[in-house]
């Protein structure tokens, strides 16, 4: 039995948490255990869950494997993960599902739930066996191209339909492949000025736009990838006033980095550490990100952890690859965009990081709340401490985190995956 | 001044420098023996990723004139083809004691990540779609040496602005040295926040031409028009070029500029090209000139 001791429960009162046989069995005052944790001045989250993740294994084992990622991810507090399928092979069979579901059991950081493609190959042509990865025993219930669009329309208006059998859902990488041939950076003062190849916010908001049409048209759900611009957070908001089954993600790096990085930052102009798909936006973007995280439209936070190695963000801007990694760093930077700035109180947070994304991604274990009965999938957090952003310490396999010479708000402390300590005193257990 | 990457960095006091320093060295190119000791032992890399003999040539006679050792690296036939990366070809260059790297490159920003991975100064001799610095330079010299002066004057830029390194940089050039710029384009071949930039915009080139000093004509490339930026060459040509008609309606002291190569009958007709109020022989020697003075302000000095 392990008790944590004076833990602020979504930053309320100090309390003690009992655990016992990977569930919660007591919270009160005075509690003893055989193992006691002292959390004082410590928050507790129910533990996180990524709804979008690359763990890049199978096929890019020198960037990240799932044993590598899903260390990051519990010591970012998560309990849960979403293994996007745009891995070598593609994860769309049962077969490559089961394999990335296995070695998730394997390593045992926090639970690794594969996101299975759309269609064959990421190629946009013909539907995946959508259903045998939603029977295999990994369960699969998010599908997803992402890195690419399903932009033909029939497709995904197939697609949508096709995954209501088994209660699944569609997450769209929302961009218009002919508007973005070629495209760096967001379409913008700053791009022009670059000289880089824009990338239009209409991009994005026309897939959202024909999207949420189609959800509501086969009265299916619609989950929008990586939410980048303030167009696509109208669209979103008037498509929930209709009733209709939309839910939405941002990611850290959109709550808190402009295109304005590419630009003038601590490591310099045309540093593609910033170059990620969808591109960083402009101000305004994030502060209509933030709002809309704030009040719901959006509904979940989740990281987009995409590792590369060094050699292909070492390059100039246009040979090199998208993506930043983000599980170590998205507390702190939810904090910093979010809490610090008086928009989302720690019971949001937990509801946008842990409550909404396992609904969306129907996980029945995970993302419940901290009381007696549920599982002991907990995440202790110290908000108080402030630290500099260090690649060279991140566990993640890849280096390429956007906050190098940042210096973020919080640590997390402990992450328990259903009364197993994963994570002490900010380290591997 | 460490690197010349962006027409941007400089300072009105610094680009005038360049423009005085070049002045003067001009004096010497009328000798007949055109030759100064003044970077005796420096060495001057000449790092083309691009096909670009007139420039390359242009830096490389700079050099010489200035008595550097001058290496040549092209990407072709080179380690650089068989997929170097930008930053080993750097460390290379780093071994060998470049005091400068002359860079062209396709990719945006190249010259400022490789200003990250050597200590000699680097030179932006054109990268992607954003700058051409020492391009506005000798345009700024050809300028002020036909019309006495830059501030105050009124600059046409012609062509396909949004592709274009030699307009982001005259832009920023002009503007500084107290020009006034107007672009002139058909709307697809702008950025979309061009607005925002120290310049006017205009899409009717009839209207701008009666009070500009100055037309800068630029080359516009036919895959634009595979692209759908405009609908056929013809179309272009009668809209956008600098024809006998168009040319009429320019003032009288009026020059016209084209950074070359020209699609004669495209952008511009043969008789503008070859008119006496063109400048566009002459602004070949003075890049020559401008660039002598760039790399003699750059690694000229004692200390290096």
């Amino acid at each position: 039995m392990i008790v944590i001791r004076n833990a602020r429960i979504l930053g309320g009162e100090p309390r003690d948490i009992l655990i016992a046989n990977g569930l919660i069995s007591e919270i009160g005052a005075g509690l003893g255990g055989d193992t006691v944790i002292e959390a004082d001045g410590l928050i507790a989250l129910p533990g996180l869950v990524d709804l979008h993740t690359h763990l890049r294994e199978p096929g890019r084992e020198d960037a990240e494997t799932v044993e590598t990622g899903t260390r990051a991810a519990a010591i970012g507090g998560f309990t849960a993960v979403h293994a996007m399928a745009n891995t070598s092979p593609v994860a769309d069979t049962a077969g490559v599902v089961e394999q990335v579901w296995r070695r998730g059991q394997e390593a045992g950081h926090c639970d690794v739930h594969p996101v299975g493609a759309v269609t064959s190959g990421l190629e946009g042509k013909h539907l995946a066996e959508l259903g045998a990865m939603a029977d295999s025993q990994a369960r699969v219930r998010v599908f997803s191209d992402d890195g690419k669009c399903v932009s033909d329309a029939v497709l995904m208006r197939r697609a949508l339909e096709y995954v209501k059998a088994f209660d699944g859902v569609v997450a769209q990488h929302a961009q218009e492949p002919r508007l973005t041939e070629g495209a760096q950076l967001n379409e913008g003062e700053v791009s022009g000025r670059l000289g880089l190849t824009g990338w239009p916010a209409v991009a994005e908001e026309a897939i959202i736009a024909r999207d949420c049409l189609l959800a509501a048209h086969v009265g299916s759900r619609l989950h929008v990838c990586h939410v980048s611009t303030a167009g696509s957070v109208e669209i979103i908001r008037w498509a929930k006033s209709k009733g209709w089954n939309v839910t939405a993600e941002v990611t850290p790096h959109h709550l808190l980095l402009t295109d304005s990085c590419a630009e003038a930052s601590p490591v310099g102009p045309y540093n593609p550490i910033y170059k990620v798909n969808p591109p960083l936006r402009t101000h305004d973007d994030v502060t209509a990100l933030r709002e809309a995280l704030a009040d719901g439209t959006i509904d979940c936070v989740a990281t987009d952890h995409a590792p590369h190695p060094v050699e292909d963000k070492e390059t100039e801007w246009a040979a090199a690859a998208m993506g930043m990694i983000g599980l170590e760093t998205a507390l702190s930077v939810v904090q910093e965009a979010m809490v610090e700035t008086g928009l989302l109180d720690w019971a949001g947070v937990a509801d946008r990081m842990s409550t909404r994304p396992a609904r969306i991604g129907r996980l029945s274990g995970q993302g419940l709340p901290l009381e007696v009965g549920s599982p002991a999938n907990i995440t202790l957090y110290d908000p108080a401490v402030r630290t500099p952003v260090d690649p060279t310490a991140m566990v993640s396999r890849s280096r390429n985190t956007p906050y190098e010479g940042l210096t973020l708000p919080g640590r997390v402390v402990a992450t328990f995956l259903r009364g197993r300590p994963t994570v002490l005193d900010g380290k591997l257990v | 001044m460490k690197h010349l990457i962006s027409a941007g960095d400089l300072s009105r006091d610094e680009a005038l420098l360049i423009l005085d320093t070049a002045e003067e060295l001009a004096r010497v190119s009328g000798r007949s023996i055109k030759k100064l000791p003044t970077l005796r032992g420096r060495t001057v890399v000449n790092l083309f990723f691009e096909d670009s003999t007139r420039t390359r040539i242009s830096f490389e006679a700079a050099a010489k004139r200035l008595s550097a050792d001058v290496i040549n690296f092209s990407a072709k036939g080179s380690s650089v083809s068989k997929g170097e990366s930008l930053k080993d070809t750097a460390l290379t260059l780093e071994a060998m004691g470049a005091d400068a790297v002359v860079i062209r490159h396709g990719a945006s920003g190249a010259p400022h990540r490789l200003a990250n991975w050597v200590r000699g100064s680097v030179l932006n001799a054109g990268d992607g779609t954003h700058e051409h610095p020492t391009q506005a330079l000798l345009d700024a010299f050809s300028m002020r040496q036909r019309l006495g002066r830059l501030e105050g004057l009124k600059v046409a830029i012609v062509g396909d602005i949004l592709h274009s390194r030699v307009a982001r940089s005259n832009v920023l050039l002009l503007s500084t040295l107290g020009a006034e710029v107007t672009l002139v384009a058909p709307p697809t071949l702008l950025p979309v926040s061009v607005e925002r930039w120290p310049c006017q915009v205009s899409y009717d080139l009839d209207a701008v031409l009666p009070k500009a000093d100055v037309v800068m004509m630029l080359r516009v490339q036919l895959e634009r028009m595979n692209a759908a930026y405009f609908p056929s060459a013809r179309e272009y040509s009668r809209r956008y070029g600098l024809d006998r008609d168009r040319f009429a309606k320019l003032h009288d002291d009026a020059i016209v500029m084209h950074p070359g190569p020209m699609n004669r009958g495209m952008e511009i007709s043969a008789e503008v090209a070859d008119s006496p109020r063109s400048t566009i022989v002459e602004q070949v020697g003075n890049g020559v000139t401008v660039r002598m003075a760039a790399l003699y302000l750059l690694i000229g000095g004692e200390n290096q």
